[in-house]
């Protein structure tokens, strides 16, 4: 357990590795880390570890919601704080968290993978505030997160400006991988960045580990 | 920028106090006028709290309104929240509302609070009867959407201060201080008002603690964040609302913020939006002339 100011973030060991760099696994939205059990991050050399997202899996609820894309990035920094250096794989929302923080901790972060997954794109790229539900919440994942999260905006301009940032200042070419097969408009945004490279996962893999 | 107006509006607490329950963060809730008086909800600005709105309430409640102003999530005497987001504020006035009415209300807000309202009146249409925002647009400038940088390193530092202020600024709490120390901070925020009034803004917003007092808003609260500052596509929003709408505007420019003015805000507004410009007065212009705001404001309801 990881603590971020008022949340517990669940942050898994999957597989201790034979040293080298660590690869943090970012799940879909009403995912939890578990959703990559059988994926090609058993392939990776190094540690493997999978941070569950705030009202997700194991980590604590933000009584009365407040989930958003900051949110969602703090829980990963504050991971990364605690990791330090690594390579990033994300499915659906945990690809876009993914893509931003590694254009905001391009130092930190060596190699990003995204791939589909649940949250992957959205109704709108402007936010809809209207799912504003009120539940007691007793069930994970919190239906506020979901509500939340599947309301707030993914955005090209961001996911554009933010790839942009990792493959300047990362020093990686590539930097970002997309193994994605959707198309949302921010992934589309994405892939016309410079130093972004569509390609499959075990390739994906074997670049950034090396 | 002209001198500060010395006048000091005169203030009177709320008539009733009690909490609401939203979604297990417990808001505090602060009313004047008499409870059988059509409702309006009034939403404060950013690090701001309900009673700021002590000497421009009760205005309102004497024209015949029963006046609902809550604490927002981690500011005045409101829970800190885990996380905080626009979204979260807004199914905050949701729950202060339904402990109200289910009927459509009259929604008031100054500045971060002008975006609540908007957004309400955009996202719940049925429960809302009357918009009005005070000094709530965008500044023209905006300086709070961290991928607004300039230059490639300008945007790296920005966000990794960002990040990494949200990784220490977490725990702990504001500085404490006298009554003075208190009013002179505030006073550097709001260099407009009269200093008598911050220093009763100290007495009953800010907490008394051992060593003198203490303002109680969550230091964990930020006004940066990704993306385009939620004011301005608040501002987007308006078009979409179908019911009155008022923008009451400040003339007057505080510090480096220059709010759009009314020929600019024109075509974000829907057709039917009216703007009432307070000349001489600044972003806090509902406390600065609190009887010529509420009289535009009560004019836009019909009184």
């Amino acid at each position: 357990m990881l603590r971020h100011n008022k949340i517990d973030l669940a942050l898994w060991h999957l597989a201790q590795g034979a040293g080298g760099l660590p690869l943090l696994c970012l799940h879909g939205l009403g995912e939890r880390t578990d959703s990559f059990t059988t994926s090609a991050a058993s392939t990776w050399k190094g540690p493997v570890l999978g941070l569950d997202f705030a009202g997700h899996g194991a980590s604590s609820t933000a009584l009365g919601g407040g989930y958003s894309t900051d949110s969602l990035i703090w829980d990963v920094d504050a991971a990364l704080d605690y990791i330090g250096e690594s390579a990033l794989l994300g499915r659906g929302l945990g690809a876009y968290i993914a893509l931003l923080v590694a254009g905001m901790r391009p130092t930190a972060v060596r190699g990003t993978v995204l791939l589909d997954g649940p949250g992957l794109s959205d109704a709108t790229t402007a936010p809809r505030p209207d799912h504003l539900i009120r539940v007691p919440v007793t069930t994970r994942p919190d239906p506020i997160a979901l509500a939340e999260l599947l309301n707030e905006p993914r955005r090209p301009e961001l996911a554009r400006t933010f790839a942009r940032q990792a493959a300047l200042f990362s020093g990686l070419d590539p930097a970002i991988a997309v193994v994605a097969a959707s198309r949302p408009p921010w992934l589309a945004a994405t892939i016309e960045v410079a130093g972004v490279a569509e390609t499959d996962v075990l390739l994906a893999l074997e670049m950034f580990q090396s | 920028m002209t001198a500060p107006i010395s006048s000091y509006p005169e203030p009177r607490a709320p008539e009733r106090f009690r909490t609401v329950n939203a979604s297990g963060i417990k808001l505090k809730v602060y009313e004047w006028g008499d409870l059988a008086r059509p409702p309006i909800l009034l939403a404060h600005g950013g690090f701001d709290f309900a009673r700021t709105f002590d000497a421009f309430a009760p205005l309102l409640a004497h024209a015949g309104f029963r006046v609902v102003a809550w604490d927002q999530r981690g500011h005045g005497r409101s829970d800190h929240a885990a996380l905080y987001s626009q979204q979260g504020d807004l199914r905050d006035a949701l729950a202060v509302m339904d402990s109200v009415t289910q009927d459509p209300v009259i929604v008031i807000g100054h500045s971060k609070g002008g975006s609540i309202v908007v957004n309400l009146a955009a996202s719940v249409p049925h429960r809302v009867s009357s918009v009005t925002s005070i000094d709530g647009v965008p500044t023209r400038r905006p300086q709070f959407g961290i991928e607004r940088r300039d230059s490639p390193a300008a945007l790296l530092a920005a966000g990794e201060a960002w990040l990494d202020s949200r990784l220490k600024s977490t725990t702990g709490s504001r500085a404490t201080g006298s009554v003075e120390d208190l009013a002179m901070r505030r006073s550097k925020m709001n260099p407009r008002l009269d200093i008598t009034w911050l220093r009763y803004l100290v007495t009953v917003g800010a907490v008394p603690v051992n060593e003198g007092w203490r303002w109680p808003v969550d230091p964990a609260l930020a006004f940066e964040t990704m993306g385009p500052w939620t004011a301005w596509e608040s501002l987007e929003r308006t078009r979409e609302i179908a019911v009155p709408i008022l923008l009451v505007l400040g003339t007057e420019h505080e510090g480096e913020s220059r709010a759009m003015s009314a020929d600019e805000l024109v075509g974000y507004l829907p057709s039917h939006a009216r703007i009432a410009e307070i000349s001489g007065a600044g972003h806090f212009c509902h406390i600065e002339q609190p009887s010529l705001v509420a009289a535009h404001i009560l004019r836009h309801l019909g009184r």
